[in-house]
C-alpha cells in the first residue's frame, strides 16, 4: 500500500482526538505524528517535510488557520485538512482562502476520512510523478543552460556532448546572441575538466598588445607600467578551458602567437624567457565568416585549422522558433529567481508577437525583451504592451522626416544613438549594451568602428565621420 | 501458542452459532486455537449519553484488566461503538496489542432480506479484521483481503474472510518488521 512514506502530522489539543486520529490513521499505514498545539505543529514541521497536516480549528493560542497560515510559509505544499465542531460557512471559506486542502466537520465518517487521505496521497502522488517527468523532459530538451526542442539544436547537443568529454579544440559559430559563451561553459561544465578553471577572454574588446599581456602575461619592466610580473589567461586556465571569445578580431601578430601556443602548448611570457607548458583545451567562437576572413589575407588559414579542429554551429532563434515557448519558459522562471517577483508566463497575444518578431539579436535580445516585460509588468503574466516590442508594420514605414531632420544612413543613425547612450549612462559600457539589446563585445566592436570614446564623444576632434574597424 | 479469546459483551443473549462462527474463523485465519471466553463481566464507563454509542478506548482498556491474562482477546458487542473523532466505527483494536473489539450493531442491514447467514459472515469478516490489527497488520489495498478498509457494508460485504498472502507473510514476520504493503 506504500502510505508509510505519508507522513501525517495532527493537531488537536484534546488528546483523546490526537490519540483515537492519529491511531485510525497508524492503521491505514500512515506515519503519524501528534501535536498538541500550533507552536509544536510548527516545531515539528520545521524539523522535517509532512505530506499532510490535519490540524483542529479552535485551540488556544494559535488557531487552526493561523497554523495553517504559518505552516504553508514553512512548507508551501503541505495539504492541509482543518477540522471544526462548528463548521460554517465563514469557516470553511476562510479555510479554504488560506490554503486549507478541505475541512472535515467532527465527528466524521471513517469513509469521509479515509476517502480523503487516499485523495490528497493520490494528488500528491500525481504531482510528484509530474515533476519527475517534467524534470525528464527538460534533460532531454537541454543542454546545461542551452534549451531546444528543434531537430536542428539536438544535433548540435549531442556533438557539444561528445565533444566535451574529448579535449579537442572546438570552434563555434554563430550569430551575436545565439548563445556562444552559454555554449562554452556547458562543454566546459560537462568535460573532465568541470573542475579546472573556465577563463574567458574577449578579444575584441582590447588593442592586440594589451590582449597579448592578458593571454600571455607579462614580466616586471617588459613594458611601461609592467610594475610586476602578471600571469596570463593561458596560465589561469591550466587544467581547465580557455575560451576565446570574437576570434575572429585578433591581429595578424596575435595570430601567429596563438598558432604556436596552439602547436606547441608552451609559450613565453612579455618580457620573459621562461618556457611556461599549460594543459589547456581551447574554445574559441566568432560570428564572422573565417574562410572569407582567410580569402580576405585577414585570418591565417593555418590558424584556422588549428582552431577548427570540432566545429559547432548555433543556428539563429529565426531558424528555430519552435524554442521560443520553452525560452520564453526558463527565462521567466529564471528572471522571477532573479528579480524575486511571481512571473507566470506572457499572453497569448504577447507570445503571438514574440513569435513574429526577426530576432536579429537572438536568444539575448529575447532575453532582454523579456527582462525589459518582467521589470515592467504589473501582474505575472506579461501583456504585450509590457515587452515594449517595436510596433506592427514599423519596419516597413516610410523613412520620416519629422521635424525636417533630414534622412540619415543607418550608420550616422547607429553612430549617434550609440553616442548618445554612452552619455546617458556616463560612460558605463554594460548598462549602454543592455539598454542597446546587444553584447559588450558587439558594442565595443561598434564604439571602435565608428570612432566613439566610452563618454559618447569622438575618439579625436577628426574623427566626427564613421571610421572602419 | 497462545490462543484466541473471543468474549461476547453484548446486551442481548449470544447467538452460539454467530459466536462459534466467528471463533472458527479466527481460529483458521490465525492458525492457532480460537476460545470463546464466557464471563458475565461488561465494561462500565463506555457508554457516552450525549452520543448514545460505546466509546471503544475504555472498552479495549477494560478488556486487559477483565478478560484472559494472556493471548489476545475479541470481544464482540451489540452495542454501536464509536471513537471520538469518528461518527461511527464497526471495531477497534490495540495495533499490535492485545484487545480487539467489534460491533454487530451496523451490520444488520439487508439482514431481514438475505437471511442470517449474511450478519453471521459479516460478524466473522469484521473479527478476522480487527483480530489482524492487534496481530500489527495494517489495512491492505488488495481489494478481496479482510485486512482491506471496510467503507460501509458494501465494503464488508464485498470482501473475503481470508487474510491476502500478503497480509499471511508478514503475520510470519517479526512484529517489529511488520509494516504496510508496497514497501
Amino acid at each position: 500500500m506504500g502510505n508509510e512514506r505519508t507522513s501525517i502530522l495532527v493537531v488537536d489539543d484534546e488528546e483523546i482526538v490526537r490519540e483515537s486520529l492519529s491511531g485510525w490513521l497508524e492503521k491505514d499505514g500512515y506515519t503519524v505524528d501528534i501535536a498538541s498545539d500550533g507552536a509544536s505543529a510548527l516545531q515539528k514541521l520545521g524539523a522535517g517535510p509532512r505530506s499532510i497536516m490535519v490540524c483542529d480549528l479552535k485551540m488556544p493560542g494559535m488557531d487552526g488557520l493561523q497554523v495553517l497560515e504559518a505552516a504553508k510559509k514553512l512548507q508551501p505544499d503541505l495539504a492541509v485538512v482543518i477540522m471544526t465542531a462548528y463548521a460554517t460557512v465563514d469557516t470553511a471559506v476562510s479555510a479554504m482562502k488560506a490554503g486549507a486542502y478541505d475541512y472535515l466537520m467532527k465527528p466524521f465518517d471513517p469513509e469521509e476520512l479515509s476517502l480523503m487521505m487516499q485523495k490528497i496521497v493520490g494528488q500528491q502522488s500525481l504531482v510528484r510523478e509530474n515533476a519527475v517527468l517534467r524534470q525528464a523532459l527538460e534533460k532531454q530538451h537541454a543542454f546545461r543552460d542551452l534549451y531546444s526542442k528543434s531537430p536542428g539544436m539536438q544535433a548540435v547537443f549531442d556533438l557539444a556532448r561528445s565533444a566535451a568529454r574529448t579535449s579537442s579544440t572546438i570552434l563555434i559559430l554563430g550569430e551575436s546572441g545565439s548563445g556562444k559563451e552559454v555554449m562554452a561553459r556547458a562543454i566546459h561544465a560537462e568535460s573532465p575538466r568541470a573542475n579546472g578553471p573556465f577563463v574567458d577572454v574577449s578579444c575584441a574588446a582590447l588593442t592586440e598588445s594589451l590582449l597579448e599581456s592578458e593571454l600571455f602575461g607579462h614580466e616586471r619592466g617588459a613594458f611601461t607600467g609592467a610594475l610586476a610580473r602578471r600571469k596570463g589567461k593561458f596560465e589561469a586556465a591550466h587544467g581547465g578551458t580557455l575560451f576565446l571569445d570574437e576570434v575572429g578580431d585578433i591581429g595578424p601578430k596575435l595570430q601567429l602567437d596563438l598558432l604556436r601556443v596552439l602547436e606547441e602548448r608552451r609559450f613565453h611570457r612579455i618580457g620573459g624567457n621562461e618556457t611556461i607548458e599549460v594543459d589547456v583545451r581551447i574554445i574559441s567562437a566568432t560570428n564572422k565568416d573565417l574562410k572569407k576572413a582567410v580569402a580576405a589575407g585577414t585570418f591565417r588559414e593555418d590558424l584556422l585549422y588549428r582552431l577548427d579542429v570540432v566545429r559547432i554551429t548555433l543556428p539563429p532563434l529565426r531558424d528555430r522558433k519552435e524554442d521560443i515557448p520553452l525560452l520564453v519558459d526558463r527565462f521567466m522562471e529564471r528572471l522571477s529567481v532573479e528579480m524575486k517577483k511571481p512571473l507566470e508566463g506572457v499572453t497569448a497575444e504577447a507570445m503571438e508577437a514574440l513569435m513574429a518578431q526577426p530576432w536579429r539579436g537572438n536568444v539575448r535580445e529575447l532575453r532582454n525583451v523579456l527582462e525589459r516585460g518582467a521589470v515592467v509588468a504589473r501582474t505575472p503574466v506579461i501583456q504585450l504592451d509590457d515587452l515594449g516590442l517595436p510596433a506592427k508594420g514599423t519596419a516597413q514605414a516610410e523613412p520620416a522626416q519629422a521635424g525636417g531632420v533630414p534622412l540619415q544612413s543607418l550608420d550616422d543613425v547607429e553612430r549617434k544613438y550609440i553616442c548618445s547612450v554612452l552619455a546617458s549612462t556616463g560612460g558605463n559600457v554594460s548598462a549602454s549594451a543592455r539598454i542597446l539589446g546587444i553584447d559588450r563585445v558587439t558594442l565595443y566592436n561598434k564604439m571602435r568602428k565608428y570612432g566613439v570614446r566610452r563618454d559618447g564623444e569622438p575618439e579625436d576632434a577628426d574623427a566626427e565621420a564613421p571610421r572602419r574597424g | 501458542m497462545e490462543p484466541i479469546f473471543v468474549w461476547w459483551i453484548g446486551e442481548t443473549e449470544p447467538g452460539e452459532a454467530v459466536m462459534d462462527h466467528v471463533r472458527a474463523h479466527l481460529s483458521r485465519a490465525f492458525d492457532r486455537p480460537a476460545v470463546l471466553w464466557a464471563s458475565p463481566a461488561r465494561p462500565s464507563g463506555a457508554y457516552d449519553e450525549k452520543r448514545r454509542q460505546h466509546q471503544t478506548a475504555p472498552i479495549l482498556q477494560w478488556l486487559l484488566e477483565a478478560g484472559p491474562p494472556e493471548g489476545k482477546v475479541l470481544a464482540v458487542t451489540d452495542q454501536d461503538l464509536f471513537i471520538p473523532i469518528l461518527t461511527y466505527v464497526f471495531g477497534e483494536a490495540q495495533l499490535g496489542g492485545r484487545a480487539a473489539v467489534c460491533s454487530t450493531a451496523r451490520l444488520h442491514e439487508g439482514v431481514d432480506r438475505i437471511g442470517p447467514r449474511l450478519l453471521q459472515e459479516r460478524i466473522a469478516k469484521e473479527a478476522v479484521h480487527e483480530v489482524g490489527h492487534a496481530f500489527g497488520l495494517h489495512h491492505c489495498d488488495s481489494p478481496r483481503c479482510v485486512m482491506g478498509r471496510s467503507a460501509g457494508l458494501g465494503g464488508v460485504d464485498g470482501k473475503s474472510h481470508e487474510l491476502c498472502g500478503t497480509c499471511r507473510q508478514r503475520l510470519r514476520q517479526p512484529p517489529a518488521v511488520r509494516r504496510p504493503h508496497g514497501q
